[in-house]
């Protein structure tokens, strides 16, 4: 589904990300891990053309996306994202946060966008929130309310950079388990976490990035059990 | 009561003799007349050239225009407002003595520089990362501005806006430069009939510092109930 092909990406004279080729189907589940600063969020926010890439390709359904015909919008529509710091727009409520692209993209009326959102938001069990704004939630249910949001454009995959990261340790655990729900819906995954355990149990691969490569992938079973890289050997050695 | 004395002939001389307050009363309809139309010139000039230089510089595109924006915002605020004024008079609009018109129009592109740096600052306060999510989801630039940033950003923008029509209140003191009777030049005429400087410039500053004390207290008032439903 995503093929990246020799892609770099410079911030001036800083090389980010080294050359990377790689590519990920649509229903796997992959989980990028690294030590910070290794690349792992300016990849993930290449996928989607929120960093243009410096050199390379990469294509989405056998399309390039870098070329300038393509519609990135189009595409952006069926790849959604989560972000570390939610995101969630502060001058809307949380419905009207899930609703907006629906809507205005007429991929639905107002009524069916409700619909789904209150039918996203009980799953969650969020419901009755529906008219609050966002600076009244805890940063569980933002990152919540921000996952169902994109998964109301039914997108084929979602970005997740680092979607726990900014958590009280307390709502860890609420938003990792809707991740893996929706891992379970047929739904592509790329995930950048630094939860080893998620990567354990809903990876179907996992990558480790290091000084802008990804210098081993394996399944989660081999990736903890065998790794081969040394500098893989020392992160795994801090972080478990 | 020498003083007294004193403030009842001043104001007698220079309020009711010859029907003067006419003069102060034309000199502050113009000085209203020309400071609103020139924030509303200046607001739209201002709103245009922020959000074009905005797109200009997220897409990269129509790069020209986004020049001729950065040289208008440094012209006008690299020049004196004074010699705008003249320039705008004597070589632009020559051939018009319409000066009222001539002073809006000075006055309004004069407003459009700063309230496009207004808006400018506006937009880029609120966070990168609501346009990267209204992005993500496969929103157009357009419907990014319309529905995410810019509703954010107006209530940043709106008080510094209440705060510019202030500034032009006072700025459009030199329209007399351009044989328009303001408030300013009411007064000055006034103190050259009179012959009493301190009664008619006085009166000048203190009906200038009613205005815009005035509308500076109704903007903080106005700003409070913005910061209000800001939390809800």
């Amino acid at each position: 589904m995503i093929e990246v092909k020799g892609l770099n990406k410079y911030f001036g004279k800083n090389h980010i990300l080294k050359d990377i080729t790689e590519s990920i189907d649509k229903d796997e589940k992959v989980v990028i891990v690294g030590p910070s600063g290794s690349g792992k969020s300016t990849f993930l926010r290449c996928l989607n053309l929120l960093e243009k890439p410096t050199s390379g390709d990469i294509k989405f359904f056998g399309e390039s996306i870098i070329e300038k015909k393509i519609n990135i919008n189009i595409v952006r529509q069926k790849l959604g994202m989560v972000f570390q710091q939610f995101n969630l727009f502060n001058n809307m409520t949380v419905m009207d946060n899930i609703t907006l692209a629906p809507i205005q993209l007429k991929l639905k009326t107002k009524e069916q966008a409700e619909k789904k959102g209150i039918e996203l938001l009980k799953r969650i069990g969020l419901d009755m929130h529906k008219d609050k704004y966002p600076s009244t939630l805890s940063g569980g249910q933002k990152q919540r309310i921000a996952i169902i949001r994109s998964l109301a454009m039914n997108p084929d995959m979602i970005l997740f950079d680092e979607p726990t990261s900014a958590l009280d340790p307390e709502m860890v655990l609420e938003v990792l388990e809707l991740m893996k729900e929706v891992s379970n819906q047929g739904i592509g995954m790329v995930v950048v976490t630094h939860e080893m355990d998620f990567a354990r149990d809903v990876a179907t691969r996992i990558l480790f990035m290091d000084d802008g490569r990804i210098v081993e992938q394996n399944s989660p079973k081999e990736f903890f059990k065998n790794p081969q890289n040394e500098r893989l050997k020392t992160f795994l050695n801090k972080v478990i | 009561m020498e003083f007294i004395e004193y403030i009842k002939t001043g104001f007698h001389s220079t309020f009711i003799v010859d029907d003067r307050y006419k003069l102060f009363l034309e000199g502050l309809g113009n000085t209203v007349y020309i400071a609103i139309f020139a924030t509303i010139i200046g607001v739209i000039i201002g709103s245009i050239s922020a959000i074009v230089g905005f797109y200009v510089k997220t897409t990269g595109r129509l790069k020209p225009i986004g020049w001729i924006i950065n040289i208008y915002v440094i012209v006008i605020r690299g020049t004196p407002l004074l010699i705008q004024l003249l320039i705008t008079y004597f070589i632009i609009f020559s051939s018009s003595d319409n000066a009222v018109m001539i002073a809006i129009i000075a006055f309004g592109l004069n407003s459009g520089a700063y309230v496009c740096e207004v808006i400018r600052a506006g937009i880029l306060s609120v966070d990168k990362g609501q346009g990267e999510a209204g992005a993500s989801l496969g929103l157009n630039l357009y419907q990014i501005m319309r529905f995410i940033q810019l509703p954010q950003a107006i209530k940043n923008i709106l008080p510094a806006l209440g705060n510019e029509f202030i500034n032009i209140v006072k700025e459009t003191s030199v329209a007399g430069y351009i044989a328009i009777v303001d408030l300013t030049k009411a007064g000055d005429i006034v103190r050259s009939q009179t012959f009493d400087p301190y009664f008619s410039l006085l009166s000048v500053a203190g009906i200038y510092l009613i205005i815009v004390s005035g509308l500076s207290f109704a903007l903080k008032k106005w700003e409070k109930r913005l910061s209000i439903s800001d939390r809800s």
